[in-house]
């Protein structure tokens, strides 16, 4: 049957099974927003304030619900204005498939007004991305995008539409999911020797090497790392790290990947990583790293990072193998595939004295409760105490990011969403929009820092028109709190541009935007207004004042060796 | 530490774009691309690249083939070790002549490293010879005493000695090494 090019997608964009984008219209895509008005009753569309907005909403979305994400936007600084998300999206790997349309093909080349080479932008930001200059390409291509963003190492693909492709008409034909691999591009990638599209299956021997080394051990660590959150692997590795008793330490993007109230895991590892996790690292004799890149705010010295214990790195990615860390074995392949094979191998094991001793050691920082003033760790205890278990948080980047992380214990895949590679500020609401569209039966939070809010708060006109009930959460400290706390530590408190006091009030801001807001400055008054809050079933925005000199403990400097805290 | 010369044989799509996603990739993990020859194959859906790059140890161009790989335009990356490797470059070199004596004498010199002359003019020759490295380098050395007034290199292009192919590499040695611990 012949569509245009406008229906083309749609009808693709049903074919994979999708029913919400995120978006903003303009000139080049407005031929597929008016054919989106014909399909409104299959596709919901959430128009955001920004494009920034709506690439971390899909974001978000395919964080929370673990299926492709989907932003649409227009071309030139429509485009541009997604980069960031992009980025974000591609450090976290995370499967969004963006959409943007670009002139038409007489105006391509001329410096038109809108026009930019996006394709060539986001070349190292995204897994793959597409020019498509005619309605015929377009269907084989949105299929090789949605496959190629879901398989191996998911991450982001870009597809920019000439905006001729998509008024002109062609042949279209449904094809079910299930068949499209047979044909097309993707039947082309997939019979080449491309092993991204398949995850490879796990080589037995390496797998009974490792079960060799678990059982020679008499001091495993485990690291849970992004992958196993990815690849909903936490069933298998609860099984895993109970069978050989093995302490657990989880990276900010390993959150939810391990149960966080189980009484294996250290908590946190890295930078701001607990004392528990980071002398395992410098104590265990092997170490089992899943589905982690040994990033810098993890391995902060790679040289010194486990040098006593024999690394096993896990890894979808072939490319991760030895890339920072320099290890003894390695499995390529599905993270949740190579622990259901360990699991069906390996011994019960008992490491009651290695338990004990990583145990010893703090698994989560104390703080003194002392005084009236609202502190960091009891706005995240009330949060735990009040919402329910199973609430989403979104965050943004800074302090109250690694706060959050630590004090909260998050227990499935897809319960934290936090740009933890990419660190953009500004992530968080974009994100809490997603997953609230997605999950509209469970509570979603933005926890957020003043810094970080003031950068993406525009989404709160979102918030209002959709009437989604997201409660922000800021930790007001009237200051861009790590970067002080690094001029404090590092830079002998030469407070250079960090200062961001007199700033907008934050309840006249929600009250702007015709939501509710409230400021508080204790606990009693924190527990009030989140009870309130979740209660209200509309946007709220809750302003917690604390001290700009609160600081997250425990840290190591980046490059140090990691149990070297300069804060604890 | 000195740095070691590698080639790369690297087979793409024959398509817009894929030569600067190749490129890019090379800058952004800090390596400079020594030399890059770029032609259709049999195949003319398919580009094959020869790249020379410039790395501490073998270990870090593997990983570099491994990065390579993870672009959807690369069908196969092969590391081509030189002791079994043939290595060929083109040199065009337009040479001044002011006498005919100094015409003699490059042209003396072209027929023992078996170049050609390739375009005579009265003040000017050049020259074009096909070699390694090495040997291209040692007769620009000795054109140059009579002064190079232009030079031109299309970067090497490598074969594998030997009845081996970089398809029989990737389909058969790379499929069964692949996520293996190879040393």
């Amino acid at each position: 049957m012949k569509l245009t090019g406008a229906r083309i997608v749609l009808e693709c964009l049903l074919e994979q099974g999708v029913d919400t984008v995120f978006g903003y219209p303009g000139g080049t895509i407005l031929n597929v927003y008016d054919a989106l008005y014909d399909y409104r009753d299959r596709i919901k569309h959430y128009r955001t304030a920004h494009e920034q907005g709506a690439a971390h909403a899909a974001d978000g979305y395919a964080r929370s619900t673990g299926k492709v994400g989907v932003c649409l936007a227009t071309s030139g600084p429509g485009s541009t204005n997604l980069v960031t998300g992009i980025a974000t999206a591609s450090m976290d790997s995370s499967p969004v498939v963006f959409i943007t349309c670009n002139v038409g093909e007489n105006l391509i080349g001329k410096d038109s007004f809108q026009e930019v080479d996006i394709t060539g932008i986001t070349m190292p930001i995204t897994k793959c991305n597409y020019l498509v200059h005619h309605a015929d390409e377009l269907a084989d291509v949105i299929r090789e995008a949605f496959a190629i963003a879901r398989s191996g190492r998911p991450g982001p693909v870009l597809i920019d539409i000439l905006k001729n492709a998509t008024a002109e008409e062609a042949d279209y034909e449904f094809m079910p999911l299930e068949e499209q691999h047979r044909h097309g591009r993707l039947a082309l990638l997939l019979g080449r020797s491309s092993h991204d599209m398949t995850a490879p299956e796990p080589d037995l021997a390496d797998i009974d090497a490792l079960v060799a080394m678990i059982a020679e051990s008499q001091k495993p660590l485990i690291i849970c790392g992004g992958g196993v959150v990815r690849g909903r692997a936490h069933e298998e590795l609860a099984i895993f790290a109970e069978r050989i008793d093995a302490p657990v330490a989880i990276t900010i993007m390993g959150a939810g990947g391990f149960n966080g109230r189980n009484p294996l895991t250290t908590g946190m590892i890295g930078m701001h990583g607990s004392m528990a996790s980071n002398q395992a690292v410098d104590s265990c004799d092997l170490l089992i790293a899943l589905g982690t890149r040994f990033s810098d705010r993890v391995a902060l010295d790679p040289a010194t990072f486990a040098a006593q214990a024999k690394i096993v790195q896990v890894d979808i990615d072939r490319s991760e193998i030895n890339k920072n860390v320099q290890t003894d074995h390695h499995i390529v392949g599905d993270v949740k595939r190579v622990l259901q094979l360990l699991n069906e191998r390996v011994e019960k094991k008992y490491n009651f004295s290695w338990k004990n001793y990583v145990f010893g050691f703090p698994t989560e920082t104390k703080y003194s409760l002392a005084g009236d003033a609202l502190t960091p760790k009891q706005i995240s205890d009330a949060v735990a105490r009040i919402a329910p278990w199973d609430t989403i948080v979104a965050t943004d980047v800074g302090q109250h990011q690694m706060w959050v992380t630590q004090h909260f214990h998050y227990d499935y895949p897809g319960q934290l969403l936090t740009s933890g590679g990419f660190g953009s500020m500004g992530f968080g609401l974009g994100a809490a929009i997603g997953a609230k569209v997605s999950h509209p039966d469970k509570t979603v939070l933005h926890i957020t820092g003043d810094g970080s809010f003031r950068m993406n708060c525009n989404e709160l006109a979102t918030v209002a028109y959709y009437d989604i009930p997201i409660v922000t959460i800021i930790f007001d400290n009237r200051t861009l709190g790590m970067v002080r706390q690094w001029q404090t530590l590092i830079y002998d408190e030469r407070y250079s541009e960090t200062d961001i006091a007199r700033e907008p009030d934050y309840v006249k801001l929600a009250e702007a935007y015709g939501l509710e807001g409230r400021r508080v400055s204790n606990v009693k008054d924190f527990e009030e207004a989140l009870t309130e809050a979740l209660a209200s079933g509309h946007g709220y925005v809750i302003d917690c004042a604390i001290d700009k000199d609160e600081k997250v403990r425990p840290m190591v400097q980046g490059g140090d060796p990691i149990t070297q805290f300069i804060l604890n | 530490m000195e740095k070691l010369r590698y080639t790369l044989a690297v087979l793409v799509d024959n398509e817009a774009g894929v030569l600067s996603q190749v490129s890019r990739l090379f800058a952004r993990k800090g390596y400079n691309i020594e030399s890059l020859a770029v032609g259709t194959t049999d195949d003319p859906q398919v580009s094959r690249m020869t790249i020379e790059v410039l790395a501490d140890n073998e270990p870090q161009v593997r990983l570099l083939c491994n990065q390579l790989r993870k672009l959807f335009p690369v069908h196969t990356v092969k590391l081509l070790s030189p002791s079994v490797a043939v290595r060929r470059e083109l040199v065009l070199v337009k040479v001044a002549t002011e006498s005919p004596a100094a015409r003699n004498e490059i042209i003396q010199l072209a027929n023992v490293f078996r170049a050609n002359i390739i375009d005579v003019t009265p003040s000017a020759l050049t020259v074009a010879v096909v070699g390694e490295e090495g040997k291209n380098d040692a007769l620009m050395n000795l054109i140059e005493l009579h002064g190079i007034k232009e030079l031109v290199r299309t970067g090497v292009v490598a074969l594998e000695r030997g009845a081996a192919t970089i398809d029989e590499e990737t389909k058969v040695k790379d499929e069964f090494d692949y996520g293996k611990n190879v040393r």
